[in-house]
């Protein structure tokens, strides 16, 4: 069993955000980029299967620029991915998922996975395409919003999530892509061992310039803004003490619930 | 068709997140004039073809084959790319359904077409429409534009248009049969079912103290619990403390979680991401605190504290007439 696991860089989701003069981007100097969370899911999913399969290779794959990209592999590695492969990429990012797919389809095509995770969306641009694509660009079976996975021999059957607290049990061939929703299981923390032994694995580094795909950009985006407020919001100010002495006050005499 | 709009059949009726995505059609085809056309896959369930019989769109088409009966991304991927071959419509509108997120994504690639998803908002700019879309959570946002010649997917976001502005009409109905093979689909689905919910309804809390991954441990949250039994208010939750197995699944609020409206909801330490506001902005009062002052969830609160919930929970706790 031979697993891809694809992993995105993004913000950590308590990070102030601060947008470039040119309002191209956010400024990166100052910030902390994390695993992206529904792919430490995906990443823990993956290890699960292996561990119970007893048998297979877990490759994580992130494309972005050094040094975040590296941190987060390593990180992958530290969980346990056997190895790794960074699609090196310095900005402007690419953000047409399609694109993107297919500069991913290029630097792994010929791993021949029979499984392709990812999480469900990214934190950054929330686009949720990135696997799918990759996963129809390479003819792959696709099932999303996976909560439960069991292997059965060349299928895999997973509990798909569906709107309203409905879910539902699909069984696909493989090779299969898979998007993990958040919550299917406990991400493990890397051991010590882990991060010992992580400084010893591979990461294969593929230039973004030497899979770039003949496909034209189909999708682009202007500048970033800060939404405009709809609601006026009464911000209540003080110190904690005045601050409570104000919510009672607002319960009592606002909102009447008091 | 200038416009065709995605009818999706949501447990045997129309999906709510469809008839907004035609409010959207509706007001994006007046400015310059577009018509707009709707289509539902497969066989239609009692009763929806009145509704669609009272859509304000041009015609509806129901699109028929054997693959369509039952749901399948195989199957609706296909679909989707044999009826935008033979209608060659410019932008096809969705709502940005879990479904829609399920395959619409191999259409896009099957096409080499863009996907703008999520989109909160449109405007016709001088070099064409531009689709606003959040990002980071929510607390950015990006004017997006297709690139290229041929058809444009498009999904709203749940409750970014809403469907009381929806016109309605008589449009021309039309049956249309495409010829698909049965073994496109190669997945095998079994009956769809419900979790057991535990006998806590939300729904019928007309208070309801919310946390969210503010309260920073496990070991924190009686003191939530503390300050929502002081108010005589349920404990709700966001969805990372389910997913971390802090609080049950019958406890979230969300998009996959329940729908409240309750007279208060007091958020704490929750930053408001999209999953988590639609399931709560029909609440009367929003009152939140959140150390971040740029947390989207005080873009909906009626009232605001910066602060941590930490420090503040059993103040107010304590602060609260017994």
């Amino acid at each position: 069993m031979k697993i891809g696991v694809l992993i995105k860089q993004v913000p950590g989701s308590e990070a102030s955000l601060r947008i470039l003069p040119d309002h191209s981007w956010i400024d990166e100097s100052t910030l902390e980029f994390e695993m992206n969370e529904s792919d430490s899911y995906a990443l823990e999913e993956a290890l699960q299967i292996v561990e119970r399969e007893g048998d297979g290779e877990v490759v994580a794959i992130s494309m972005g620029p050094e040094p975040r990209t590296t941190k987060v592999l390593r990180e992958a590695l530290a969980k346990g991915a056997h190895r790794a492969i960074h699609i090196v990429e310095s900005p402007p990012y690419e953000i047409d998922p399609l694109l993107v797919g297919h500069i991913i389809k290029n630097a792994i095509a010929e791993e021949h996975f029979d499984l392709l995770f990812s999480g469900l969306q990214s934190n950054d641009l929330s686009q949720g395409q990135t696997g799918l694509v990759v996963g129809e660009l390479l003819g792959m079976n696709t099932a999303t919003l996976v909560m439960a996975t069991e292997m059965q021999d060349d299928h895999i059957r997973v509990k798909r999530e569906l709107e309203g607290r409905w879910f539902q049990w699909v069984t696909i061939p493989l090779p299969a892509v898979l998007t993990i929703q958040s919550g299917i299981n406990q991400p493990r923390y890397p051991s010590l061992k882990g991060i010992m032994g992580a400084k010893k694995k591979e990461i294969r580094i593929v230039p973004k310039e030497t899979v770039l795909p003949e496909v034209e950009k189909t999708q682009s985006f202007g500048s970033i803004y800060i939404p405009q407020k709809e609601k006026k919001t009464v911000m209540i100010e003080g110190d904690a003490t005045t601050v409570v002495q104000k919510l009672v006050d607002v319960f009592k005499h606002e909102i009447k619930i008091l | 068709m200038d416009i065709l709009v995605f009818l999706e059949n949501q447990q045997g009726t129309l999906h709510r997140i469809s008839r907004e995505a035609v409010v959207a059609a509706q007001e994006f085809a007046r400015e310059p004039g577009l018509s707009v056309a709707a289509f539902w896959l497969g066989t239609l369930p009692p009763g929806v073809a009145e509704e669609l019989n009272a859509l304000g769109v041009a015609e509806w088409i129901q699109v028929s084959s054997p693959v369509l009966n039952d749901y399948s991304a195989d199957g609706y991927t296909a679909a989707f790319c044999e009826l935008i071959r033979q209608e060659q419509p410019r932008y096809i509108f969705m709502g940005h359904s879990y479904r829609v997120r399920d395959f619409v994504p191999r259409v896009s690639t099957r096409l080499n077409r863009p996907f703008i998803s999520d989109v909160i908002h449109f405007a016709w700019k001088e070099q064409g429409p531009v689709f606003t879309k959040q990002i980071f959570n929510a607390k950015m946002v990006t004017d997006m534009q297709a690139q290229g010649d041929g058809p444009v997917l498009v999904s709203f976001q749940a409750a970014a248009f809403s469907e009381e502005k929806l016109a309605a009409g008589s449009p021309a109905a039309r049956e249309m049969t495409l010829d698909l093979p049965a073994d496109i689909v190669r997945s095998r689905a079994e009956e769809p079912f419900q979790e057991e919910t535990g006998g806590v309804d939300l729904t019928a809390a007309d208070l309801i103290v919310s946390i969210g991954r503010g309260i920073g441990k496990k070991e924190n949250i009686p003191l939530a619990q503390a300050l929502a039994d002081k108010m005589g208010a349920e404990l709700g939750s966001s969805r990372p403390l389910v997913d971390a197995g802090w609080m049950p699944p019958q406890r979230q609020v969300g998009s996959s979680g329940q729908s409240v409206a309750p007279k208060l909801y007091f958020a704490l330490g929750i930053s408001g991401a999209i999953q988590h506001v639609i399931g709560m902005k029909g609440s009367k009062n929003v009152v939140a605190i959140n150390k971040d002052p740029e947390a989207p969830i005080f873009e909906i609160a009626d009232y605001g504290v910066v602060g941590d919930i930490l420090e503040l929970i059993p103040l107010l706790t304590e602060a609260l007439p017994g």
